[in-house]
Parts: structure tokens; C-alpha cells; sequence
């Protein structure tokens, strides 16, 4: 039993694959003028004071919220932990596009209702719209582990004479402090790697500056920055590995039933957050469709990126069946999996310039669908491996002995019985995978063979031409998508998206 | 036949199984009995072939294993029957069963006998825990294994299921013909189901025989302990020619015994509670009562003679004796019963 399992062979392969982006952006960055000066100096504060604010937003936002749908029983629960889990599923350059166009002068609040609001851009305008939409990072994670916890810590430190608020701030948020930094470092995360919200919002972060030198044809510079972005990223991903994951005993989570009107009080005070996140961008796109109609798009653009995202979740899922089977046999496997969770930190930004350089090398790759599959696949291959490997493993290991004492050989026991058992997991992984891709901006704009335009590069280009009324469609399109998705992560045992983001942290 | 030779497993430097020995007859079921982590179930795997060996053989009509040449399990004809029933959720009774046969009527035969005709289109999740079961076994038997290994198969069912299971399992395996191997930790149910036992501690294989002679004349007092209630009664012991039919000397009375490990002169002998009677109205009482248990149709007290041995002793429920009461104890059973020298 000591020969490899056969799958290792792939899954290296698949490993190695992953690693690629790095390996260009090394050798590209050679070429490079500039290691660094001072308009990088400039862009990494902007870099690092956004991805603080972010994390400030987040968890000011995330932590009460937390609390409130993890204790209070209020009723139809589900429902607001949805509406409140929602912006997870935007992406955040929607409500960047509403946003910016809304408020300000001249925005479509002042035309609409007359009222001159100050305008949301630049590093607080980022900040706002990353922490809109990265709190719900902070809110699950915490959330998770406060439900873990053991009531009765809390119900003695309020026999012991402390009030419910004070004993919560004592006794309970010590506990999770690990959480609350694990769902921050997410966000972060997010922050760092998002393209869309601070280009639309002018500020000139890592991603926007890159983009910048890409249009440039400086890409040796841009490799050379997306360099430098990826260490903060490595930075953040190791402090995330050295954060330990809850070590209390699960027990019975306390319930809380306040009066009434305490309980709406509270639904109260979050729904600005829920109006700003979710409400506006839906508003302002319906506004948009009644007044300028469906000018302009062209149904094209939705297939398009539905085309290319279903490629990339086929090759995706087919490419993590090896990769899983891989992690489940042994630790090398596991390693190998590791590898290609990689992809995931990679900004697709970095992604998109890494494989620009490749399909220069490459001609026959350059600008085809094929290129732009790859990057896809490339970052989201984790959502399917790890939707496909918690699913495989899920299944109880006496049933491949079950099959093999009855007379199945290994590779009869796998497709009699692992591949259906883990069909659900790969359905589930090929669709977080297809969603992602769907909603993909940066490696896109960058990938895209000349004239393949899909609903996020249209909203980009409508965005460049100040054509905003236009982008109502892809818009819409793109909220009723991520709904979907949504749906898809918190329906039944789907939570494959936060395992594969707490898989990056262990 | 079945049989192995040497058998030992290790888990990295730990050894897990030690030089297992043991051959199965015809239709025979052998039970084997240890406590947690004695190596039961890592024994039923290696013969299963879902773990390698790590010393010994395995032999089978055509095949043999050894650690240099794995037989895997599909090639070992072995049936296996999982403590959680490992039955495919995906698949439905019927499937279940057939899961490997192009000719479906010995999974008829089983599947009718067992009584599971009405369940072939339901998928194994609406089954109760006794349902499983007997699917789990019908999949089994139905595949004509050539001996059958059954893995702790009453562990998950409730006490009352347990009893009447019991019973269907064994009669299903001896209308087969098949050997079997079961493992469990109950020895009740080891003394009742199997025609030997075989007792496991700590890897290694302590005894192996009749149900009787394992209960009534055990190798150690380990085994003598695992297999039920034992008290051990200061005795005297003569191994001499002098001493023709083996009587044993004791303050509560002579019995016939068979000496162990070349028992003499200072002995313990192995009491079973059923060995002895307790009489609280007698003249001369000769105990005073510890603690009493009810067990519903019986009564177990702890009583400590006088010399010094605590005894457990089983008697009617009608007997009600209250602790610190003093009662008259008595040997009264004809059959030999098993003496060990005198522990230090």
C-alpha cells in the first residue's frame, strides 16, 4: 500500500498549474523600470488605509449583527439572516455603480427627490461600499461561533449580578475575538483584491493603478505591482493561518426574547444597511430600465458570459474531481490540494496580467475564450474542490469497503458509489463556480477576446462612457444572479463558500 | 476453510493484533469477545482485507494473504456485515442486494425471509435500525460469501430489537452454511449465540472455546472476569494422587474442581453467583451482606465471609436481606469449578 494513489499524478499537475500566475509575474516583473517610487508610495497607503477602513466598517457592522441574528429569536429568523447575508452575494462594483451615481451633485437622489446629498467616492466613498459589502464575512464567521458557545457562561455571569449588556461584553466577546478577526481578515482580503469598487470610485489602489498600466501597455510594470499587491495578500493569508479556530466545547447557545419593540428597534436600526447595500442598486437600476428602457444591450452579452462561465465550471469541477480524490488519500494529496487553493488570494486583477503575458508568449491562446476559461478556473477551482471534497468525505468511508467486500474492485466501488454519492457536491460546486465566473470583472476586461462582451465588462464600459442609464439590464441581471447564488450557498448543507473561505484560514 | 496463522497487525509502532491463530469449521460461528480497543475489529478488517497485515497469513481455499502479497477484499469472497450497516443511500433495497448480481433470486430468497418484501423500492434512510440490519445481511448472504464477517451487527438497535435480532442472524447464517466470525463486547450475547468463543485481550487471543469451557473453566481471570460475575473464594487444593476426585476445600463447603495453571495447595476458586446459596434465618451465619442489587426475577448481593473473601451470590428475589445483615453462605453446586493458584 505504499504505491500512490493514482489521482496524485493529476492533482500535482493541476498544483502545479495553479502556481503558474506567480511564475509569470516573477519573470515578467524582471523587465520592470521601477521596483518601487513614489507614487507607489501613494497607492500603497491608499491600498492599506482602504483595506483598514474596510475592516473597521466590517466589523462595526458584522459584530452587532452577529448577536442580534445569532441570539435574538425574532420572528421569521431565516428570512432576515438572508436579507442580511445578501451583499455577500453582490458584487461590490454594483453597489459602487449605484452609489456613485446617486448621490452627489447631479446624482439621480438629486433628480429624483431634489435633495443635494454630498457625493460617495474617493477612500471614504470605497470604504463605505467594501464595508457594505464584506460585513457579512464578519457577521457569519462570528455568528457561527457565538452559536457554539455555551449559554450558561453568560446566564451565571447574570446570576453573578451583571447586566445582559455588560456580561455579553465580558463574557462573550472574549471568546470570539478569533472569529470576529477571521471574518475582518476576510474582508480585508476582499479589499485588497476588489477592482471594481475603487476604479469607479477614483481611488487609486493597487488593482485600479495595475489596470492602469495594463491599458498602458506598461505590463512589466503592472506585473511588478501586482508583485508587490500580492505580498500584502501572502501577509494577510498568513496572519489568517495563525489565527486558531474556537477551542471551547460546544453547548446549548443562549436565545434571547426581548419585548417587541426592542425586537423591531433593532430590525430598525439595520435596515439603513440593508436599504444602502441591496435596496439602492435594485432601485436605481429599475429606475434606469422604466426611464431609458433596454437601449443598447444586447441579449449577446448575457450569453456571452453565461458561455464562458459554464465552460470554466466544467473544467473547474472536472478538474477537481482528481484534486479532491487527491486530498482525501494522504497528506501529500492534501498539500497538493492546498496548492491550488492559491488561485483563490490571487487578485483577478493579478490574474488577468499574469495571463495577458501568458498569451503573448502563446499566440495561439491569445485573445481566445480558451485564455479567459483559464483564468476563471484558475481562481474559482477552489469553490469546486472544496464543494466536491466536503461532499466525498461526508460519505461514510465503510461504504466503499461495503462495495469492495462485496466483490467491486477500487475503480467499479468509485463509480458505483463515490461519483454518484459526490454528484450533488459537484452540481453545487460547477454552480458557485459558474456564478463567480458570471460576475467576474477584472481578468474579463483583460481576457476577452476584441468584441466578446460580457454583463460585467458591458456595465464597465457603460461606466467609461458615462452611459450609466444602460447598464439597468446587466444590472438587474447580475442582482437576480447573485440572488441566485445566495439561494445556492445558504440552502441546506450548501455553506461550501464559507467552508472554502475557512479552509483558507486553518 | 478459513484459516489464519500468525496474525498481527500493527498501527505504525503500535501492535495492535499479536500472533492471532485460529480455524473456522464448516458452518460454524465464532464469536469473539474483548473489551473496547482489545483489537476486535482490526482483526475482522485484516481478514476482510481493508488493512494490510503486518506479520502471518490468511488463508482461504485459493488465496492466501500475507503482508508481502495483499489478496484484495474483492478477491476474498468474504461477506461483511458493518456495526452502521453501510447501506448505499442512493440505491434502494432491491439495489441494495442485487448489488452485484446479474441473478437476482438468491436476493429474493433472502430479502423474503428476512421479512423485507414490502420494503425493495424504499431507499435504506426510511428503514428502522432493525430494518438495515437485516438488509445489511441479506446484501451479504445474497452474494454467497464464503465466510461471513459480522462487525459489533447489534451495537446501534435498542435492547429489545438486540434479543430477537440475535437470533434471526444466527439462523440465517446456519441456513446459509456459511462460517462466520462476530464480533461484539457482549459476552451475553457471545455465550448464547456462538458454537466457540474466542476472547480477545489486548490483541492477543486468551482463549478460544465452547461457550462452556470458556464460562466455566476460563484460561485466566481475565477471561474468567469478562465472561460474567467472578469471585475468587480462599480454598485449599491437594494435587496428589491422594485426592482422586479433585475435591476442593473450602470454609462454605467441598466441591469438585479443576485445577488451572497447576494450581495446588493455597488455590483461589473461581465462584460464580449461582454457585452458592444464602440463608439469612440459619443458626450459624457465616457472612455479613455488603450490598444488594435488584434485578427483578433475582437478587445479587456482595457478602463478605468471615475469612476475609467478598463473594457475589444470586438467589430468588423473594430473599430480601438488608446490607449489614448476617446470613449463612453455601457452595452448592456438583460441577467441577475452575482453581487458580493463589494470587501474591
Amino acid at each position: 500500500m505504499t504505491n500512490w494513489p493514482k489521482s496524485y499524478p493529476l492533482a500535482l499537475l493541476i498544483a502545479l498549474m495553479a502556481l503558474l500566475p506567480v511564475g509569470v509575474l516573477f519573470s515578467l516583473a524582471q523587465d520592470s523600470a521601477q521596483l518601487f517610487d513614489t507614487h507607489n508610495l501613494r497607492v500603497l497607503g491608499n491600498t492599506v488605509a482602504l483595506m483598514v477602513l474596510t475592516i473597521i466598517g466590517a466589523v462595526i457592522i458584522g459584530v452587532p449583527l452577529a448577536m442580534f441574528t445569532a441570539y435574538v429569536q425574532l420572528p421569521f429568523k431565516r428570512f432576515w439572516l438572508i436579507v442580511l447575508a445578501a451583499p455577500l452575494a453582490l458584487p461590490s462594483y454594483i453597489g459602487a455603480f449605484a452609489m456613485y451615481f446617486s448621490f452627489g451633485r447631479g446624482g439621480e437622489i438629486e433628480n429624483v427627490l431634489g435633495i443635494t446629498t454630498p457625493p460617495i467616492s474617493g477612500l471614504w466613498g470605497s470604504a463605505l461600499v467594501m464595508s457594505l459589502y464584506t460585513y457579512p464575512f464578519v457577521m457569519m464567521t462570528t455568528r457561527s461561533s457565538l452559536l457554539s458557545l455555551d449559554a450558561s457562561l453568560v446566564n451565571a455571569a447574570r446570576t453573578l449580578g451583571l447586566s445582559l449588556g455588560a456580561s455579553l461584553w465580558r463574557v462573550v466577546l472574549p471568546r470570539v475575538v478569533n472569529s470576529i478577526a477571521a471574518g475582518a481578515l476576510l474582508a480585508a482580503l476582499y479589499a485588497l483584491s476588489d477592482f471594481g469598487t475603487p476604479a469607479i470610485m477614483g481611488l487609486d489602489t493597487f488593482t485600479r493603478v495595475i489596470f492602469v498600466e495594463y491599458n498602458a501597455f506598461g505590463l512589466s510594470q503592472a506585473a511588478m505591482l501586482s508583485l508587490q499587491l500580492m505580498v500584502i495578500v501572502g501577509l494577510i493569508l498568513f496572519i489568517e493561518s495563525r489565527i486558531s479556530g474556537a477551542t471551547e466545547r460546544p453547548g446549548r447557545h443562549l436565545s434571547l426574547f426581548p419585548a417587541r419593540w426592542k425586537c423591531n428597534l433593532m430590525l430598525l436600526s439595520a435596515m439603513p444597511i440593508v436599504f444602502m447595500a441591496i435596496v439602492l442598486p435594485l432601485a436605481i437600476f429599475t429606475l434606469w430600465l422604466v426611464r431609458e428602457g433596454t437601449g443598447g444591450f444586447e441579449l449577446s452579452y448575457a450569453w456571452n458570459s453565461a458561455h464562458a462561465s459554464f465552460l470554466a465550471a466544467l473544467v473547474a469541477v472536472l478538474l477537481a474531481i482528481p484534486v479532491a480524490h487527491a486530498a482525501i488519500a494522504g497528506k501529500a494529496g492534501r498539500l497538493m490540494e492546498r496548492i491550488t487553493y492559491f488561485g483563490f488570494g490571487v487578485p483577478g486583477i493579478v490574474m488577468g496580467t499574469a495571463l495577458v503575458y501568458v498569451g503573448l508568449q502563446l499566440p495561439a491562446l491569445y485573445q481566445t475564450l480558451g485564455l479567459l476559461v483559464m483564468a476563471y478556473v484558475l481562481r474559482f477551482l477552489p469553490l469546486a474542490v472544496g464543494s466536491v471534497r466536503t461532499t466525498a468525505e461526508n460519505i461514510d468511508s465503510g461504504l466503499v469497503k461495503a462495495a469492495r467486500v462485496l466483490g467491486a474492485s477500487p475503480r467499479e466501488a468509485f463509480t458505483r458509489i463515490t461519483l454518484p454519492l459526490t454528484l450533488r457536491g459537484m452540481i453545487a460546486g460547477a454552480a458557485l463556480v459558474f456564478l463567480e465566473a458570471m460576475r467576474e470583472l477584472p481578468a474579463t476586461l483583460m481576457l476577452g477576446p476584441t468584441g466578446f462582451e460580457t454583463l460585467a465588462t458591458y456595465m464597465w464600459r457603460v461606466y467609461e462612457a458615462g452611459y450609466f442609464g444602460r447598464a439597468a439590464v446587466p444590472g438587474l441581471l447580475l442582482v437576480l444572479l447573485s440572488g441566485v447564488g445566495l439561494v445556492l450557498m445558504l440552502s441546506g448543507e450548501r455553506k461550501a463558500q464559507f467552508t472554502v473561505t475557512e479552509d483558507e484560514r486553518s | 476453510m478459513l484459516s489464519v496463522s500468525n496474525l498481527s497487525v500493527n498501527y505504525g509502532s503500535t501492535r495492535v493484533v499479536d500472533k492471532l491463530n485460529l480455524e473456522l469449521g464448516q458452518d460454524e460461528i465464532l464469536m469473539l469477545v474483548g473489551p473496547t480497543g482489545c483489537g476486535k475489529t482490526t482483526i475482522l478488517q485484516a481478514l476482510a482485507g481493508l488493512i494490510p497485515l503486518s506479520e502471518g497469513e490468511i488463508r482461504l481455499g485459493k488465496w492466501t494473504s500475507t503482508p508481502a502479497k495483499h489478496v484484495p477484499p474483492e478477491k476474498r469472497n468474504v461477506g461483511m456485515v458493518f456495526q452502521d450497516f453501510a447501506l448505499f443511500p442512493h440505491l434502494t433495497v432491491q439495489q441494495n442486494v442485487c448489488f452485484r448480481l446479474k441473478d437476482t433470486s438468491l436476493a429474493d430468497h433472502w430479502l423474503t425471509l428476512l421479512g423485507l418484501d414490502n420494503f425493495r423500492d424504499v431507499k435504506p434512510a426510511s428503514l428502522s435500525g432493525g430494518q438495515k440490519q437485516r438488509v445489511a445481511l441479506a446484501r451479504t448472504l445474497a452474494h454467497e460469501p464464503a465466510f461471513v464477517l459480522l462487525d459489533e451487527p447489534l451495537s446501534n438497535l435498542d435492547a429489545a430489537l438486540k434479543d430477537s435480532l440475535r437470533w434471526e442472524i444466527r439462523d440465517a447464517l446456519k441456513k446459509a452454511g456459511v462460517p462466520a466470525i462476530w464480533v461484539t463486547h457482549d459476552q451475553e450475547e457471545a455465550l448464547s449465540v456462538g458454537d466457540r468463543i474466542g476472547i480477545l485481550n489486548k490483541g492477543v487471543l486468551e482463549q478460544l472455546d465452547t461457550p462452556e469451557s470458556c464460562y466455566s473453566t476460563p484460561n485466566s481471570r481475565f477471561v474468567a472476569r469478562f465472561m460474567g460475575e467472578a469471585s475468587f473464594l480462599k480454598a485449599q487444593f491437594d494435587n496428589s494422587e491422594n485426592n482422586v476426585d479433585n475435591t476442593v476445600i473450602t470454609d462454605i463447603g467441598n466441591v469438585p474442581g479443576t485445577p488451572l495453571q497447576n494450581a495446588h495447595g493455597d488455590v483461589d476458586l473461581l465462584v460464580r453467583p449461582d454457585d452458592l446459596s444464602l440463608d439469612a434465618s440459619h443458626a450459624s451465619p457465616n457472612g455479613t451482606v455488603d450490598w444488594v442489587r435488584y434485578e427483578g426475577e433475582s437478587r445479587l448481593y456482595a457478602v463478605t465471609h468471615d475469612n476475609g473473601s467478598q463473594l457475589k451470590v444470586r438467589v430468588s428475589h423473594e430473599n430480601a436481606i438488608k446490607p449489614g445483615e448476617r446470613a449463612h453462605m453455601q457452595l452448592i453446586t456438583t460441577h467441577p469449578l475452575a482453581v487458580f493458584p493463589r494470587e501474591a
